[in-house]
C-alpha cells in the first residue's frame, strides 16, 4: 500500500487495469460477469475432453458384450470400506423368479469389487495410434465386471458407451459447425458487402431455405443415405446434411453486420488506399466480425447435436457399430426395455447437459460481444 | 391491406413450385426405387422375386420415365387436387393422408396456442420481477427446455405411463375409437390424448418465445412514456398491460413465423416416439420405402403450411404495425 502511494507521488498515476486492457481482456472481463456462462464453459471444456480422450476414461471396451449381463442395473458405489477410503461396488448374483422366470440382479454383500484410479483394463489405441491398457478408473480386478451406470441389452457398459459416444456427438457439432460457418461467412459476406441484386438474390435463396421445414428435410436427405455405406462416410453426410441447413442463420448474422460496418470510415479508407475487395472483406471487415461469429456458432453447436440426435435415434444417422448418443438412445425407443432398463435414458441426459452447458457458454459470449447490452 | 396479401398470396405461387421440385427431387434423390426396395424386402425375407413382375410393377407405376416427365405427371395430378396413388398402401394418396394432416395441423395449432399461453405471462413475470429468483428459475427451466431434445421427454412419459400408470400414453386415441368416424365421443377422446404431445411441443417452444418476450419487455420497461404514465399514478398492472406488453407483443407475432413451422418439423420427431397418427409415422415409412408420391405429397403439404404460417403472421404483423405496410 504505502509503495503504490509513494509512486503515486513520483511516477504518473497508472491507469486503472480496465481503461488499458485490450479488447480481448475486456470481452473476457464481460463474458466472467455471466456466472452461468463461466459454468457453462469449464463443463463444455470438461465434455470435449472426455471426448478427446474417451479410450483411458472409459472403464471398460464399449463393445465388449457379455450375454450372462443383460440390463445389468446401475450399481452403487459405496466409498467407506471400514471406515478407510476405499471405494467398492457390490457384485450382484443373478436370481430367477420361480414363478414369471423373470431375472434380477441381487445385489451380494459378501463380494466387494474394489475401485481404482488408473489401473489395469480392456486393451485400446488411443486415436488409433497409441496402444493402451490404462484406464482412468475402474475395477482394480480387470476380469470383475462394474456397471456405474448398468448395462444395454447385450451387457455392454454404458458408461464406457456413453463416454465413446461423447467424441462422435460432440465433434459432429464442432465438424457442422464449421461447414456452416463457411457457407455463412461466403454467403453473408457477398450479400452484404455486394448487396444489390446478389443480396437480393441471396437473402431470396436463404428465405426458401429457412422456410422448408428442416426435420423432414433431414428425413428425407438422411434416409437417402445407403445403409451399407462406412460409419466413417455417413458420419460427414449426416454432418453435411446437417449444416447445409444450419449455415442459413449464420449467413444472416453477417450479412447484417456486414450491412453494418460496410459504411464504416474505415472500410472507405481501405478502399482508397486501393485494397483488393477480398482483402477489405478477409482482412478489414472479418476481424471485427469475430466475436459475434463465435457467439452464433456457439449457439449453433447445441442445435447440430440436437440435430443428429434426432436422426441417430430415428435409426437414419449413424449406424450401430459407430456409438454416438442418438444411436444409443434408439435402444431406448422401446417402451418394454425401456421399463425393464430406464438407464438406457443416461445417454439422453448426457445430451441435455452438453446442451445446456454450450447454450449457457454461447449465451455469455453473446452478452459479452455486445458492446451496447450493459 | 388487400392489395398486400393478394401481393404475398401470389408471390407465393412460384415459391410452392420450387417447394414441390426440390421435394421431388429430394425423394428421388435415394439409389433404387420403389420396386427394387420392395424386391429387396422380398428377397431378404427369403421369397422368390421374379424379375418379369418387377418390370410390369415399375411400367405400371411410371418409374421408367425419365425424372422431368415423371415430375411433370405428378405437379399436374396435384394441381388438379390428384396427389397421385401410394404403391405401398395401394391407395390414392389424398385419402391416405387427409385425416393425418388434419391432426398434424390441430397438433400443431394447439401446440401453438399452449406455448402462447405459457411464454406470455411468464415471459411477462420475468421481465418485471427481474433477477429475483423467479426469474432466475424461469431462466434455467427456459434454458432446460431448450437443451432436452422432444423426443426425450416424449420417451419419458412412456416410461412413466408404462410404470406408474401401467398403460400406454402413446397414440391420439383409445382402441375403441382408432377407426370409428368422427363424433363427439371421438373429438372427446382425441382431447384427453393430445394434451401430452401438446405439453411436450409447448414446452419446446416457449422456452424461445419466453427469452424473447423477457428481452422485448425489458427494452420498453424503461422507456421515458413508462415512467410518465407511472408518474400521473396509472396503477401497475393497468400500467404494463395498457403499454409496454403491448409493444412487446409486436416481435412476438412475427415469431409466428417460424414458430409454426418448427412445431410442425418437432412434431414429426415425436409422432414417430409416441406412435400418434399424424403425419410424421407415414412420412418417416413413405421415405424409407421411397413410396414417392405419398411422401412426396407430405413433404410438400409440409411445406406449403410452414409457407402460410409465415404468410399469416406477415398479415399480423402489417395489421399491427402500420409502417411495415408501407414498406
Amino acid at each position: 500500500m504505502s509503495n503504490s502511494v509513494a509512486e503515486i507521488g513520483n511516477a504518473p498515476a497508472e491507469p486503472s487495469p480496465i481503461a488499458t486492457a485490450s479488447e480481448a481482456r475486456l470481452f473476457w472481463i464481460r463474458f466472467c460477469r455471466h456466472r452461468l456462462a463461466a459454468v457453462g464453459l469449464v463443463v463444455t471444456l470438461l465434455l470435449y475432453l472426455i471426448a478427446i480422450f474417451a479410450e483411458p476414461i472409459a472403464p471398460f471396451d464399449p463393445s465388449h458384450s457379455s450375454a450372462r449381463l443383460v440390463y445389468h442395473p446401475p450399481q452403487a458405489i459405496h466409498w467407506l470400506d471400514n471406515g478407510s477410503l476405499r471405494p467398492y461396488v457390490l457384485a450382484s448374483r443373478l436370481q430367477r423368479d420361480p414363478v414369471t422366470l423373470a431375472a434380477t440382479y441381487v445385489p451380494d454383500p459378501s463380494r466387494k469389487v474394489y475401485l481404482g484410479l488408473w489401473v489395469k483394463g480392456d486393451r485400446y489405441d488411443l486415436w488409433g495410434l497409441f496402444p493402451g491398457d490404462h484406464h482412468l478408473f475402474g475395477p482394480i480386478d480387470q476380469h470383475q465386471p462394474v456397471f456405474l451406470f448398468g448395462a444395454d441389452r447385450l451387457g455392454r457398459d454404458m458408461l464406457s458407451r456413453i463416454v465413446y459416444g461423447a467424441r462422435a456427438s460432440l465433434s459432429i457439432g464442432i465438424v457442422g459447425v464449421t461447414c456452416s460457418l463457411l457457407l455463412g461467412i461466403l454467403f453473408g459476406g457477398i450479400s452484404g458487402y455486394f448487396g444489390g441484386r446478389i443480396d437480393w438474390a441471396v437473402q431470396r435463396v436463404i428465405e426458401f431455405i429457412i422456410s422448408l421445414p428442416t426435420i423432414p428435410i433431414w428425413l428425407a436427405l438422411a434416409a437417402a443415405l445407403p445403409k451399407r455405406w462406412s460409419p466413417l462416410t455417413t458420419y460427414f453426410c449426416i454432418t453435411l446434411i446437417i449444416s447445409l441447413i444450419g449455415w442459413t442463420e449464420l449467413a444472416r448474422v453477417v450479412r447484417g453486420r456486414f450491412l453494418a460496418i460496410r459504411s464504416e470510415t474505415y472500410v472507405t479508407a481501405a478502399w482508397l488506399d486501393g485494397c483488393s475487395r477480398p482483402r477489405i472483406i478477409f482482412r478489414h471487415m472479418l476481424p471485427s466480425l469475430t466475436s459475434h461469429i463465435i457467439a452464433s456458432v456457439t449457439l449453433a453447436i447445441p442445435l447440430m447435436i440436437l440435430a443428429e440426435t434426432a436422426l441417430s435415434f430415428l435409426g437414419i444417422g449413424l449406424q450401430p457399430p459407430a456409438i454416438s448418443w442418438g444411436a444409443l438412445l434408439k435402444e431406448a425407443q422401446d417402451v418394454n426395455s425401456l421399463a425393464e432398463a430406464p438407464w438406457l435414458l443416461l445417454p439422453g441426459v448426457a445430451v441435455a447437459i452438453t446442451v445446456l452447458a454450450l447454450n449457457f457458454f454461447g449465451d455469455g459470449l453473446r452478452d459479452a460481444a455486445d458492446p451496447h447490452g450493459h | 391491406m388487400a392489395r398486400f396479401i393478394i401481393r404475398r398470396l401470389l408471390g407465393m405461387i412460384p415459391f410452392i413450385l420450387l417447394v414441390s421440385f426440390t421435394v421431388f427431387v429430394l425423394i428421388k434423390l435415394p439409389p433404387g426405387d420403389f420396386v427394387s426396395n420392395y424386391a429387396a424386402n422380398l428377397s431378404a425375407s427369403g421369397e422368390t422375386v421374379n424379375q418379369a413382375t418387377l418390370i410390369q410393377m415399375r411400367h405400371e407405376f411410371g418409374l421408367n420415365a425419365p425424372f422431368l416427365v415423371q415430375y411433370w405427371h405428378w405437379i399436374w395430378g396435384v394441381l388438379h387436387g390428384n396427389f397421385g396413388y401410394s404403391f405401398k398402401w395401394q391407395q390414392p394418396v389424398g385419402t391416405l393422408i387427409g385425416e393425418r394432416l388434419g391432426l398434424t395441423l390441430i397438433l400443431s395449432v394447439s401446440a401453438l396456442l399452449f406455448t402462447w399461453a405459457v411464454a406470455l405471462p411468464i415471459g411477462v413475470l420475468s421481465a418485471v420481477r427481474r433477477y429475483s429468483i423467479a426469474d432466475y428459475l424461469v431462466t434455467f427451466v427456459s434454458f432446460l427446455g431448450l437443451s432436452v431434445p422432444g423426443f426425450l421427454l416424449g420417451l419419458v412419459l412412456m416410461y412413466i405411463g408404462v410404470t406408474v400408470f401401467g398403460e400406454n400414453l402413446g397414440g391420439l386415441f383409445s382402441p375403441q375409437y382408432l377407426n370409428a368416424p368422427w363424433s363427439l365421443a371421438r373429438v372427446v377422446d382425441l382431447l384427453r390424448h393430445l394434451w401430452i404431445p401438446m405439453v411436450i411441443l409447448g414446452i419446446q417452444g416457449s422456452a424461445s418465445l419466453i427469452r424473447i418476450m423477457r428481452a422485448n419487455l425489458i427494452d420498453q420497461l424503461h422507456q421515458p412514456y413508462v415512467d410518465t404514465a407511472r408518474a400521473k399514478g396509472l396503477r401497475e398492472t393497468t400500467l404494463l398491460v395498457r403499454y409496454p406488453i403491448r409493444v412487446a407483443l409486436n416481435p412476438f407475432v412475427s415469431t409466428l413465423g417460424w414458430v409454426l413451422p418448427n412445431l410442425i418439423s418437432g412434431s414429426v420427431i415425436l409422432s414417430i416416439v409416441l406412435n400418434l397418427p399424424t403425419a410424421g409415422p407415414m412420412l418417416f415409412d413413405a421415405l424409407l420405402a421411397q413410396d414417392q408420391f405419398l411422401a412426396g405429397a407430405f413433404l410438400l403439404l409440409l411445406c406449403a403450411l410452414t409457407v402460410i404460417g409465415t404468410l399469416l403472421s406477415d398479415i399480423l404483423l402489417a395489421l399491427l404495425d402500420p409502417r411495415i405496410r408501407v414498406q
